[in-house]
């Protein structure tokens, strides 16, 4: 997907001007709220129309001023998941979920019914009226409707933050799943870090007044958060595989380490996190302590962040970073090469996806 | 007791066949004028909305007039009307005409409550998912306001049944032919000795408005079960 914009609009107070040129699939669009990222989605998919410039899907024009070319909305082919699912509560969830996919032709329908509904896990809801849904079925249902529309360009306006941490967990992985099973191009607008580097490849980063800072990627703009203390630090995001049980713990294998978890609730292989600042570093092997996992790392990078030094390990071929103020990592004389232990409690852990 | 003569009969048949009838032809006309009010946007949306409205501050007997003579064989649409072999006034289609117009504001202000109350989110929804305005306006806007229509309706009915002075300018008052059970009272009021009549048909009046209230409470409690299904 190619997606070329050059663009002002004027709403109230509010200037917003944007010029980017990007192409990818899994695409992010990251900032703080107010940052004009809902304007811009709604720019794009034709339901309000840029003061001038030009919007280009793929070499075509969308909206052109000098040309006085203006798509309609529902000739864009641009499906949107909202922040509220929006589904029509006149219609059960069968009927939503196909609105999209009857008004295309055949032939551009792309993705089979029978197999979202089980990505999604929706099937025993289908006959259902949407207004006994709870928050994270109707998200579910939002997007399988979105996605049965075959969209050129599927956009993702916040969709996840009028739900809870709970329901936000939940959906995630259906997200996950189910963007990975059918290759649609995306535009995820988030100001959650956390979501937008669970989802995303690259990222157009805006900045509060409404400018696009840079272009860059959801790994580079976390490891950038370490500096700011008020943050949970940096997120490891591990891929933790084949669980067996080990007394009343899991031990997951991670590349060719084993890492031991109190995760209980579903035993599987998956995406789980650790933030940098739960990883205890030592100079020489302790002999004896309370947290479960103790691996032998090498450190590979220092990343000085304000008061805090990011350590960049290696352990035994797969990645970690941990965290510790300056003064720690001088005591420790912490160098590129040198080796260290670290040690993570086996409740640090939190699945992701 | 209170019995009912031939043309008392008459008048509640009549009464019930204009109301009916007027009823039905006012819902399609106000629907799409309350869209076009809601969600269009037409140049002169104001003037339109004031001229729609026109009926329900006027006095019946100046929009009954002013039909009148429209509808007359020197009027306008009398004679394109009459040229098709159409009469109008006086008979029963009058009074339908007269129905329709005086009810037409009360149908439109009641389906412009229903679509307000429709996120405009759905509607943008409904566009990024390939459906034209047209499209929406039918399987959207239409489903979502089955409610404000049988509110509307049972307005247009009531208001039908009830209608007097635009009525009597533009139909008459011709027992069998267009005297409804409003102008039927009038004459037995007018008439020595009418008191038992003019009673007689204010209870059924009172039956019809209440079986009507029924009517549209049952439809109305329906639709709000299917909506939480």
């Amino acid at each position: 997907m190619k997606l070329d914009v050059q663009l002002r609009k004027r709403q109230g107070q509010f200037n917003l001007s944007s010029n980017f040129n990007i192409s990818g699939e899994r695409i992010g669009l990251f900032g703080p709220s107010g940052s004009g990222k809902s304007t811009l989605s709604q720019l794009i998919a034709g339901l309000i129309s840029p003061d001038e410039g030009t919007i280009c899907l793929n070499d075509q024009y969308l909206f052109c001023s000098k040309r006085k070319i203006n798509l309609a909305a529902e000739k864009r082919r641009i499906a949107v998941v909202f922040q509220q699912a929006h589904l029509f509560p006149h219609l059960s969830v069968e009927d939503n979920l196909l609105f999209g996919a009857k008004r295309i032709a055949k032939a551009d329908r792309k993705i089979n019914f029978n197999d979202l509904v089980k990505v999604l896990d929706i099937s025993h809801l289908l006959k259902r009226s949407v207004t006994k849904l709870s928050g994270g079925e109707r998200q579910r249902v939002g997007l399988g409707r979105a996605l049965l529309a075959s969209p050129k360009l599927l956009i993702f306006d916040e969709p996840l933050s009028a739900l809870d941490q709970k329901l936000k967990d939940q959906v995630i992985p259906y997200l996950r799943k189910t963007l990975r099973r059918f290759s649609i191009p995306y535009l995820y607008i988030s100001h959650s870090l956390h979501e937008v580097r669970l989802l995303t490849d690259q990222v157009i980063h805006f900045t509060g007044n409404g400018k696009i800072q840079e272009v860059t990627d959801a790994e580079k703009l976390a490891r950038r958060r370490m500096a700011d203390t008020q943050s949970s630090g940096y997120m490891n995001h591990l891929t933790l595989e084949n669980p067996r049980e080990v007394g009343s713990l899991l031990a997951y294998q991670w590349g060719s380490n084993e890492m031991l978890l109190t995760d209980h609730q579903h035993p599987q292989s998956g995406l789980f996190e650790v933030s940098s600042k739960d990883i205890l570093l030592f100079k020489n092997h302790p002999r004896a302590i309370s947290a479960r996992n103790l691996l032998k790392a090498t450190v590979n990078e220092l990343i000085p962040k304000g008061g805090n030094v990011g350590i960049r390990l290696d352990c035994n071929g797969e990645e970690l970073i941990a965290q510790t103020v300056r003064e720690a990592a001088i005591e420790l004389n912490i160098e590129v090469g040198t080796c260290v232990f670290l040690a993570i409690k086996a409740s640090s852990f939190r699945r992701v996806a | 007791m209170p019995v009912l003569t031939p043309t008392d009969l008459q008048a509640l048949w009549l009464s019930v066949k204009v109301a009916g009838v007027a009823t039905f032809l006012t819902l399609p006309p106000a629907f799409l004028v309350a869209w076009a009010l809601e969600f269009s946007k037409v140049r002169g949306r104001a003037l339109f909305d004031g001229l729609v409205n026109l009926p329900l501050v006027l006095p019946p007997v100046v929009i009954g007039y002013l039909l009148l003579l429209l509808f007359s064989r020197q009027g306008i649409i009398g004679k394109l009307l009459s040229q098709l072999n159409i009469q109008i006034v006086f008979t029963w289609k009058a009074a339908v005409v007269a129905c329709i117009v005086l009810s037409l504001p009360l149908v439109v202000r009641s389906i412009r409550l229903g679509m307000v109350q429709i996120d405009p989110q759905l509607l943008a929804a409904a566009r990024c998912l390939g459906a034209t305005r047209l499209d929406a306006l039918f399987s959207i806007i239409l489903p979502l306001c089955i409610p404000a229509l049988a509110t509307g309706a049972t307005l247009a009915f009531a208001r039908s049944l009830g209608e007097f002075g635009a009525t009597i300018i533009l139909a008459g008052n011709i027992p069998g032919v267009t005297q409804t059970i409003p102008l039927a009272i009038y004459d037995y009021t007018n008439s020595p000795g009418g008191e038992q009549g003019a009673l007689t048909l204010c209870l059924i009046s009172i039956g019809l408005s209440y079986l009507m209230l029924l009517f549209s409470e049952v439809v109305l409690s329906r639709f709000r079960r299917n909506d939480s299904r």
